[in-house]
């Protein structure tokens, strides 16, 4: 090769930089006006301080986010995350609860630091019920063929009645210390969310990149009839990546109803949907699906964390970032559109050469 | 013979909604034999006035192809930006107008971003709806009280029906009807309502015969901005209040309701009187739910989701059938 590309240029024309940029920026922002924000400490022998919390809270929405870039990748959208998150928190507090719904429970009971299933089995059932709900999705859509946005916003209304189902509409707060392990838990002074996320990444990175998964995801995700021509079954890579979506979500569930210690099944994971989307826009991944990139959905979601520990720290209420939220989707959405870019372009051509320009 | 067969199949999931409607009220006045009072009939469009006027929204948009995510958000937004409004003094009429062009306005601009940036409809209405209720809760983070005398007047007032006895309606509950009229005479017979469905059938097509594709376009979603605007003030008026976590997930029973009353979701084909039923079914569910006692409220969710998931079904096995 004559024109050697260095390996700057390289790295900023690749996904990566533009999500990196953002963080940069966000972190610039911490560093002038909320002073205190990259102090890190150690407490009971483990790091602490805003940027682990950044990693640790974080540790959901990346998961989240990973699932999406596969479902996005193949031309469809998943909007029952939220739902599927608070299904796999239901399904572990009732399984913890030392008495079944119709007993009756005392104070003393239930508070109890025991379980009535073995953690090992409580996990395993997070994960199915999650992974089933993904199955489900993803049937809907690659067999039964209705629309991908349609097909998972029934799972994301009926998802919040099946998980109040589960826990017999109460909020279950759970007692049972080793459960905790998953969003409180360190291991050598890091969050053990953070080796789980490490570890979901890197099984995922290793069927899209090392197996010729991630090429059919892609090619779905560009022309589904024509791979389906191409004698790649269409129907089961869809199927694959609702599903996984789905296993992600479950584990995002079990983190979330661990580091909260319970399970409301009305607002755990809620708006987790809209992040999910966000995270992966972020990444570049395109809304119309193909080419994608999970490194780069995972910095999406670590803006977005950052972003939101950032607003709270400067101190903007909550409820408020719903909608700085709302404007900053829809700001990249805009920047990373064919469409505004044509039209900026011929704004400009017109400045150029404003006297033959009619309208 | 012919004949039937082909009205059977232009109007077969319609008639399938007024049937399930029927059977539905039947197994509920045998249930409960206070549901046969005419009352309970009236008391669904009471309940529900302000679904079936998103739903209606909500029709327009899916004929033409799209989907509009924000109305429950906006709903949320206007009770609790007229509320403010009311609590500082301000004319309700005037406040009522201002909401209804706010509504308009982000309608308005939601169909520009979707037609002239060619972003997905689902995901700019997203934004909308997590926008309308960031800024809801902006306004005012609990809820207010409406003591407005002409709110309460608005409220409180019944209308008395003509043919039954001993029962009413409330004067909100009429703003819905006359926007189904207006939207059935619309789509049924006006070059615009044509072109509605012509967009839904196929955008493409549309604009190379030369039919006016953008300005529908947006005109519908104003539409519907300017429909989930006036569910809000019907909503607040009925509540006499504002809170920014009002109608959360209305948008889905208004989808649901739509679904339910025949119109597919891949656009081209639905009437607004399909709607009308569909809400009414959503509402018979809640009604037995209610009337019965013992279940709760997540069943209406899981068996709302469910008849949405039968409907299409219903849907794709109708539009199956009229291709062969």
């Amino acid at each position: 090769m004559k024109n050697n590309i260095s390996p700057f240029t390289k790295f900023r024309q690749s996904r990566i930089f533009w999500p990196l940029v953002a963080l940069l920026l966000i972190f610039i922002f911490d560093g002038i006006y909320a002073p205190g924000f990259f102090k890190l400490g150690i407490l009971d022998g483990h790091l602490y301080g805003n940027l682990i919390d950044v990693i640790n809270n974080g540790a959901p929405l990346v998961l989240v986010a990973i699932g999406m870039t596969m479902v996005i990748a193949t031309g469809g959208v998943d909007l029952s995350v939220g739902a599927v998150i608070a299904i796999s928190a239901a399904m572990g507090a009732v399984l913890i609860n030392p008495a079944f719904g119709n007993e009756l429970i005392s104070n003393d009971i239930l508070t109890q630091n025991v379980s009535r299933t073995p953690l090992g089995l409580i996990v395993l059932a997070n994960l199915a019920a999650g992974t089933a709900c993904g199955l489900w999705n993803g049937f809907l859509v690659s067999r039964a063929k209705i629309q991908p946005m349609v097909a998972t916003l029934i799972l994301m209304v009926a998802g919040r009645g099946i998980a109040q189902l589960i826990t017999n509409g109460q909020i279950m707060t759970i007692y049972y210390t080793p459960y905790f392990f998953f969003g409180n838990g360190y291991i050598l002074g890091l969050p053990v969310a953070v080796y789980i996320v490490l570890a979901v990444l890197g099984l995922a990175w290793l069927l899209v990149r090392k197996t010729s998964i991630g090429l059919f995801v892609e090619s779905v995700g560009i022309n589904a009839e024509s791979t389906y021509y191409s004698g790649i079954s269409e129907k089961n890579v869809k199927l694959l990546a609702y599903t996984f979506c789905g296993f992600c979500s479950a584990i995002a569930g079990l983190i979330l109803s661990s580091y909260v210690h319970s399970a409301d099944a009305n607002n755990i994971g809620l708006n987790y949907e809209l992040d999910g989307i966000l995270s992966v826009v972020i990444g570049g991944t395109l809304m119309a699906g193909g080419r994608f990139s999970l490194l780069a959905s995972v910095i999406g979601a670590l803006v977005i964390r950052t972003f939101t520990i950032t607003m709270y720290t400067v101190g903007i209420p909550a409820n408020a970032l719903l909608a700085a939220k709302a404007v900053l989707v829809l700001i990249v959405i805009l920047l990373y559109s064919e469409q505004a870019h044509k039209i900026i372009n011929a704004v400009f051509e017109r400045k150029g050469r404003s006297k033959d320009a009619k309208n | 013979m012919q004949k039937i067969k082909s009205f059977l199949l232009k109007n077969g999931p319609l008639l399938a909604t007024v049937a399930i409607f029927i059977l539905v009220y039947a197994i509920g006045a045998q249930l409960y034999p206070t549901m046969k009072k005419p009352q309970v009939f009236f008391n669904l469009f009471i309940n529900n006035g302000s679904l079936l006027i998103i739903s209606i929204g909500m029709t327009m948009t899916v004929i033409m192809g799209g989907i509009d995510l924000s109305v429950g958000a906006m709903i949320a937004l206007t009770s609790v930006a007229s509320a403010a409004l009311l609590q500082k003094n301000a004319d309700p009429v005037f406040v009522m107008v201002l909401m209804l062009l706010m509504g308009t306005a982000l309608g308005f601009v939601m169909g520009c971003i979707i037609h002239y940036l060619k972003v997905e409809a689902f995901v700019v209405t997203l934004m909308g709806q997590f926008f309308a209720r960031g800024m809801a809760y902006v306004i005012n983070e609990s809820s207010i009280t409406i003591k407005n005398e002409f709110y309460n007047y608005l409220a409180l007032t019944k209308i008395n029906l003509p043919f039954f006895e001993k029962a009413y309606v409330y004067i909100p509950t009429l703003a819905g009807i006359v926007l189904l009229i207006f939207t059935f005479i619309l789509l049924s017979s006006t070059r615009f309502g044509r072109t509605v469905y012509a967009i839904g059938n196929n955008e493409q097509s549309a604009l190379l015969m030369g039919l006016p594709v953008a300005r529908t376009k947006l005109i519908v979603y104003s539409f519907s901005g300017f429909c989930s605007a006036l569910a809000g003030i019907v909503f607040s008026i009925s509540l006499l209040s504002g809170y920014g976590g009002y109608g959360q997930s209305m948008e889905m029973d208004a989808i649901a309701s739509v679904v339910i009353g025949g119109t597919a979701l891949t656009g081209g084909t639905g009437t607004v009187l399909g709607t009308l039923f569909g809400v009414l079914i959503n509402g018979i569910i809640v009604s037995i739910l209610q009337f019965n006692g013992t279940l709760t409220s997540w069943w209406t969710r899981i068996g709302v989701g469910a008849l949405t998931l039968i409907f299409i079904g219903i849907q794709s096995l109708f539009y199956v059938k009229k291709k062969d």
